[in-house]
């Protein structure tokens, strides 16, 4: 799956595509694939503030829980409640599922995160290690 | 939610004759199946006094139906459960492997000690002068793992691994919030079992993630720059779960106290240690043990657990309420009560709290001692556990230290470590093994030659239930993709372990030469592959919905 070239990616796997001064969140393809079937998302409520690089939820697949770090600070301004009943859509299209919403407290931090070249090349190091 | 394999063989032994097969491979109806209306287990005599009126008793707490409990002959009930303990993989049925959990031999001789009347039939609210006995046993028991950890203090309430985990956080923090700030974050590191991240949580912290350096250890000069005034404590496991011991353990330990923060210990690997070192000389403030792991009482299966939590003297005062003491008891106060029917003439009780030697010339008053639980602990974090602790564990786990002894607690500990590298240098040609490091007492290999070909470590592993081996632990730790994490234990024979090693061998050629043949296993049990996604997805958890 391609990476977008208009998204923005940490090195914890999850992506965010910016709107003005809100930014839309998801996990990778790479994470998706690497955590297997998931079968529940835990996020956190409209209106929580959210840190950049500290965790905001957790994914859990069949095999293992891993936590969610947000890619930037703000406060949460929607949750995706379709992955109450359908977590499954991430293994489907994990840059077309978002999982939380937030209004951006200091846009500088989405310029400093990974563009797509950067995290291909960062995953593909992380594969052959 | 099961494979289709489950009515084809469940639907031929029925069809065939209907003769019982071997129990492993066959399927069992429910209890509630296979009722009968009016089918009795017993059968009483007939009703001599006047009857009662329940619905006059009750009113209208009577039940209009009666219970739907199913109904079966003696002989039916015995069969089920009979059958239904067939089903169970057992260490006393075959080895297993199961890394991290170290499924060792539960020794017959441990049973025979806590079947002992008296210790058997002890009562927690029997008063500490009638139960000497039991207090003497949890008495020496605290006093062996104190040695055995280096350590000062000790609690036996926690009934588990994560219980201790638990206690033990909560004692850092009683400790940090007595100095007047509790702190705020617990720096783990990526390699920890799942239970320490969520119990940092549940003590109210933070948890921090440490990142593994590229021999799977602790990056010190990472660790430096993570630790700061806000720091409670490191949460460790060592030998880590890659089976490799942390060479740098007292270095970390300078790091984190030089900041005030305090090194607990993740016992859960300990089995690499006891006999050999001691967690309490290499730095480490607190930790918990896992007897149902270490000291051989039963794991799983309800166990139960015990996780007992040993500490250094400072964190002693936070300890969980009530502690074991023995005090002193004056020659002129009464006797306790059980100790005034012994005459001479009499035999003595089979379990006697130790007297001391009569020291009358220096001080006349000291001629008993007692044990106590002490309640007045104004600094105890509180109970953890309803009364003592799982009694019965600390029974079995005394056995088996007392029969061991010093010397062949060493050679258990050796025993294992040489175990688990016999199993990796029979296997490293054929499964990758992501750390070169020395292993301890468990050996962690990857799938990435069996996964080039299509076959996961899951898959693998249910190969190998297949040779009659339960698998090993599957895709843990994370840090390595695609685990098979192998915890043999020092009770396996050279024999087991070469058994094994085949079975594992002649796995991998099957991978290259049919490796549909692994991706479907298992092969030869009742049901096949359940469809755990949807078992997660949308769990129905009514019997026939």
């Amino acid at each position: 799956m391609p990476y977008p070239a208009n998204y923005r990616y940490t090195r914890e796997h999850e992506w965010i595509e910016l709107n003005g001064s809100v930014g839309t969140v998801g996990i990778t393809d790479y994470a998706q694939n690497s955590l297997g079937d998931i079968v529940y998302v835990d996020v956190p409520k409209v209106g929580d503030t959210v840190t950049a690089n500290a965790t905001f939820g957790s994914v859990e697949s069949v095999k293992a829980v891993s936590d969610l770090y947000s890619p930037v600070s703000g406060t949460v301004t929607a949750t995706n409640e379709e992955l109450k009943t359908a977590p499954d859509k991430i293994n489907e299209n994990a840059h077309g599922t978002w999982i939380i919403k937030v209004e951006l407290s200091n846009p500088a931090e989405f310029n400093a995160l990974l563009d797509a070249a950067a995290y291909e090349s960062f995953i593909s190091e992380e594969t052959n290690s | 939610m099961t494979s289709d394999a489950s009515p084809s063989i469940n639907g031929a032994a029925r069809v065939t004759t209907g003769k019982v097969r071997p129990h492993q491979t066959q399927n069992e109806s429910l209890v509630f199946e296979k009722s009968s209306p009016g089918k009795r287990g017993y059968k009483l005599p007939p009703l001599d006094v006047p009857a009662i009126d329940i619905k006059a008793l009750l009113g209208s707490a009577a039940r209009e139906m009666p219970a739907a409990l199913p109904e079966l002959s003696e002989i039916e009930i015995i069969r089920h459960f009979t059958r239904l303990s067939t089903w169970n993989y057992a260490i006393d049925l075959g080895m297993y492997p199961l890394g991290s959990c170290t499924m060792k031999y539960n020794p017959r001789v441990n049973e025979f000690v806590a079947r002992i009347e008296g210790l058997a039939d002890a009562h927690p609210y029997r008063p500490d002068s009638l139960a000497q006995g039991a207090l003497e046993v949890i008495d020496l028991l605290q006093r062996c793992l104190i040695e055995i950890t280096g350590m000062d203090a000790i609690t036996l309430q926690p009934a588990a691994g994560a219980h201790g985990e638990f206690t033990g956080i909560l004692l850092v923090r009683a400790w940090h919030e007595s100095n007047g700030n509790a702190r705020r974050k617990i720096i783990i590191p990526d390699s920890a079992h799942g239970t320490n991240p969520a119990t940092a949580a549940i003590c109210g912290y933070t948890v921090e993630n440490l990142k593994s350096n590229a021999d799977g250890g602790i990056d010190l000069d990472a660790l430096e720059r993570q630790v700061d005034d806000e720091t409670a404590a490191l949460m460790l496991t060592n030998p880590s779960t890659l089976g490799v011991f942390e060479n740098q353990i007292h270095k970390i330990a300078d790091i984190l106290h030089a900041k005030g923060a305090l090194l607990y210990m993740d016992g859960a690997n300990m089995n690499a240690l006891v006999g050999k070192v001691r967690p309490g000389d290499f730095g480490v403030d607190v930790m918990h043990l896992n007897l149902h792991k270490t000291f051989s009482t039963p794991h799983g299966g309800g166990g139960p657990g015990s996780g007992p939590v040993a500490c250094k003297a400072f964190l002693e005062p936070f300890l969980p309420t009530p502690v074991l003491v023995r005090r002193e008891i004056e020659v002129n106060s009464p006797a306790p009560e059980s100790w005034e029917t012994v005459g001479d003439d009499q035999p003595a009780p089979l379990f006697r709290a130790p007297v001391a030697e009569p020291n009358s010339a220096e001080d006349p008053r000291k001629e008993h001692v007692t044990l106590c639980w002490d309640y007045d602990r104004p600094k105890s974090v509180g109970r953890v556990r309803a009364f003592y602790g799982n009694t019965g564990m600390f029974i079995r786990a005394l056995a088996y230290i007392l029969a061991n002894g010093p010397d062949g607690l060493r050679q258990t500990t050796e025993d294992a470590v040489l175990n688990a590298n016999y199993i990796r240098a029979k296997l490293e040609d054929l499964y990758e093994l992501p750390y070169k490091t020395p292993s301890m007492h468990e050996v962690v290999f990857s799938d990435k030659r069996q996964a080039a070909l299509g076959v996961k470590t899951g898959d693998i592993a249910k190969r190998l239930i297949d040779y009659g081996f339960h698998p090993y632990t599957v895709s843990f730790p994370l840090i390595v993709h695609g685990a098979l994490m192998i915890e043999p234990t020092e009770s396996e024979s050279l024999e087991e372990l070469d058994l094994f090693i085949s079975a594992m061998r002649s796995i991998a050629k099957e991978v290259e030469e049919s490796p549909d043949l692994v991706k479907s296993a298992p092969h030869s049990t009742r049901v096949s592959r359940l469809d755990e996604v949807q078992a997660a997805r949308k769990p129905i958890l009514r019997w026939r919905g």
